[in-house]
């Protein structure tokens, strides 16, 4: 792990800091690891473009000194697919949140894990609208309160991890803020993969989830992060009574299979066209 | 020569306008546009994409043209309508595409095989906020060609998403035309620039490259993109910049075709398919004595205001017939001030109109006219 500041500063835009997230927010975090994850694969800046939705999470690429798109709510993964298209060599890396992947860009996750485009979503699950307030959002667990749940929510929550396998996704990974050493590795790890991946990153919200559910703040958050969740590879040590209401964390999925614009340079190729930028 | 159907002169009007980028959405009557594409692109190592629906056909358009494609899609009005979204990001990031939209009858899923042309105001005010907005339409298979060809060099000139207006009949007709060959496909060479260039505002659009470090969003931002300490005044003043770039060029993007109109007492102003039934109408009514003229709107937005202004004062009345309940009818108004009677002809009932509707029309606007000058005593009625 490299020191705060360590060589990172050619990745970060820092006249657009300080950032718009909130004291004890995860979302800091998170982009920590992003910018860890450009380090480790030694990426040149001007070979990345990061892509953010709309909400707390879409504000990350302003603060990359690398070509950016602050794009629409839940759109953000046609904008990519369109860009990587149009510049294959371009690494495109997505910020969504949860509102953004899960509601109302669901079609979009779903169609880009299915096509196998290779881009990295990084899905930042605070499990609630935070830009707007505090709604509940797909990934509210059940019997949590919003502001639009007041009396606990009774709707079941989406298992992103669950989403993307069955889509077709690639790549697929779980982690928290809470372990923080984890999220650089397997961002990196998506950025490499040659297919679509996700890695979802449980976050805290301390103002609005935490404050809403009584549940403290940043510390308490962590710690719930923490308790509420287990190493996959740690399954087979726990009792059923022990998995009950947590989420296994890890890698689920690593595996190569054909990425579209291959296939579609291979298409182009066999019409006699030339796709190669 | 060959005969060549309307959707058909769209692909080729687009290669000839450099498009190298199709994402679309299947829709009647547009579908055949993405169909050649997809038969098309391959072969010219460009980029053909069926999205999963039409917002993300206009949103992978948007990161194409950032990733350096010149990029389209095309659709029909329940397309249109979820597009507007990504009309109006386009417009405040100044990301030049093109937008065709084949009408059909709505509103919903209305008649899709019937045509239309009731999102005219649509392709004008449908996103939300202000945005200058240059939209054309065609009333013949050549016409397509052109307004095509000519939507991607306006969309590159202007960094604004163009709009093209067909409807069912058009893009579904054959006619024979004689279309130059499909030129080879651009080289695409990243433009190097300055990291500092100003990537927004008055400034060329240049397509994310190695040596830039733009960043897009549809917040309100300053020239450099910046959105920390923006204000609304930022956003207003690059949407007034695009209002007056267009209208600078108001000449060269207003473009109309005037038609028997020198010495006429009455006007008809019409657009796309309609122009067709109009024409013949002036030559019918011509025959019969009546001196009719036509100006066929090839730009519907910017609206020709002054040229309008000017027809007003010079005949004694305006009939307007199109394929909606009235839409266009409210800027012609505006345009005539007062200066003639203006009278409309609306139908959406996916009907063409016939151009003997379009003659009785006139004739009983003229009769009553006649009447009314035999009352008060003279007017501009002919003999």
């Amino acid at each position: 792990m490299p020191k705060i500041g360590e060589d990172l500063t050619s990745y970060l835009r820092q006249n657009m800091m300080p950032t718009v997230w909130c004291p004890g927010c995860g979302h800091g975090n998170i982009f920590r690891a992003i910018t860890e994850s450009f380090r480790q694969l030694e990426l040149d800046p001007s070979r990345i473009a990061v892509l953010g939705g709309i909400g707390c999470s879409g504000r990350t690429p302003f603060y990359f000194n690398t070509n950016a798109m602050h794009t629409t709510h839940g759109r953000v993964l046609a904008f990519a697919t369109g860009l990587k298209l149009a510049n294959p060599g371009l690494t495109v890396v997505v910020t969504m949140g949860d509102g953004d992947a899960l509601a109302i860009g669901a079609g979009h996750f779903v169609h880009a894990a299915r096509r196998n485009i290779d881009l990295t979503a990084i899905l930042y699950n605070n499990s609630i609208y935070g830009m707007t307030g505090g709604q509940e959002a797909p990934s509210t667990p059940l019997a949590f309160r919003s502001t639009t749940s007041p009396f606990g929510s009774i709707e079941p929550a989406f298992d992103t991890v669950e989403l993307a396998l069955a889509a077709g996704a690639t790549y697929v990974a779980r982690t928290t803020t809470f372990d923080f050493a984890d999220m650089p590795r397997y961002i990196a790890e998506a950025i490499a993969h040659p297919g679509f991946s996700v890695v979802e990153i449980l976050s805290q919200c301390p103002t609005y989830f935490g404050r809403l559910n009584r549940l403290g703040e940043a510390p308490e958050l962590l710690d719930y992060e923490r308790t509420h969740t287990f190493l996959r590879e740690d399954a087979p040590l726990l009792t059923k009574e022990e998995m009950v209401g947590k989420l296994p964390l890890g890698v689920f999925r690593n595996e190569i299979r054909p990425e579209y614009t291959k296939e579609y340079a291979k298409l182009c190729e066999a019409q006699g066209g030339n796709y190669s930028v | 020569m060959r005969l060549v159907q309307g959707n058909e002169a769209a692909v080729m009007g687009a290669l000839a306008g450099g498009c190298n980028f199709y994402a679309g959405y299947p829709i009647t009557p547009a579908t055949e546009i993405m169909e050649q594409m997809s038969r098309i692109l391959p072969s010219r190592g460009a980029v053909f994409i069926q999205m999963e629906d039409e917002l993300a056909a206009l949103g992978a358009v948007i990161g194409a043209a950032w990733g350096g494609m010149r990029a389209m899609t095309a659709t029909s009005g329940p397309g249109f309508s979820l597009m507007q979204e990504h009309i109006g990001y386009a417009a405040m990031t100044q990301t030049p595409c093109v937008v065709i939209d084949s009408q059909r009858v709505g509103p919903s899923t209305g008649q899709p095989t019937m045509p239309a042309q009731g999102d005219v105001m649509q392709a004008r005010w449908g996103s939300h906020g202000d945005r200058a907005a240059i939209v054309l339409t065609a009333s013949s298979v050549k016409d397509v060609f052109d307004v095509t060809r000519l939507a991607f060099e306006w969309a590159q000139d202007y960094r604004l998403p163009v709009i093209v207006l067909l409807d069912a009949v058009l893009s579904h007709m054959r006619e024979n035309v004689e279309l130059p060959p499909v030129p080879d496909p651009i080289a695409r060479k990243p433009v190097a620039v300055r990291e500092d260039q100003p990537a927004f505002g008055s400034h060329p659009f240049i397509p994310f490259s190695g040596s830039t470090r733009t960043i897009v969003s549809g917040l309100s931002h300053d020239e450099r993109g910046m959105t920390r300490g923006a204000i609304g005044q930022d956003a207003e003043q690059i949407i007034r910049n695009q209002l007056a770039e267009v209208d600078r060029d108001y000449k060269r993007i207003v473009q109309f075709r005037r038609y028997r109109l020198d010495d006429a007492t009455w006007a008809i102003v019409a657009y796309g398919i309609t122009a067709r039934a109009a024409r013949a109408a002036v030559n019918s009514l011509r025959e019969s004595g009546l001196r009719v003229g036509l100006l066929e709107l090839v730009t519907l937005w910017p609206f020709p205001e002054q040229t309008i202004h000017e027809l007003a004062a010079s005949v004694q009345g305006i009939l307007m017939p199109e394929l909606n309940l009235g839409q266009m009818i409210w800027p012609l108004k505006a345009s005539v001030a007062g200066l003639a009677p203006v009278s409309s002809m609306g139908r959406a009932d996916g009907e063409l109109f016939r151009p003997e509707e379009i003659v009785q029309t006139i004739n009983r606007l003229d009769h009553r006219n006649a009447a009314i000058s035999s009352v008060i005593g003279g007017g501009k009625h002919h003999a």
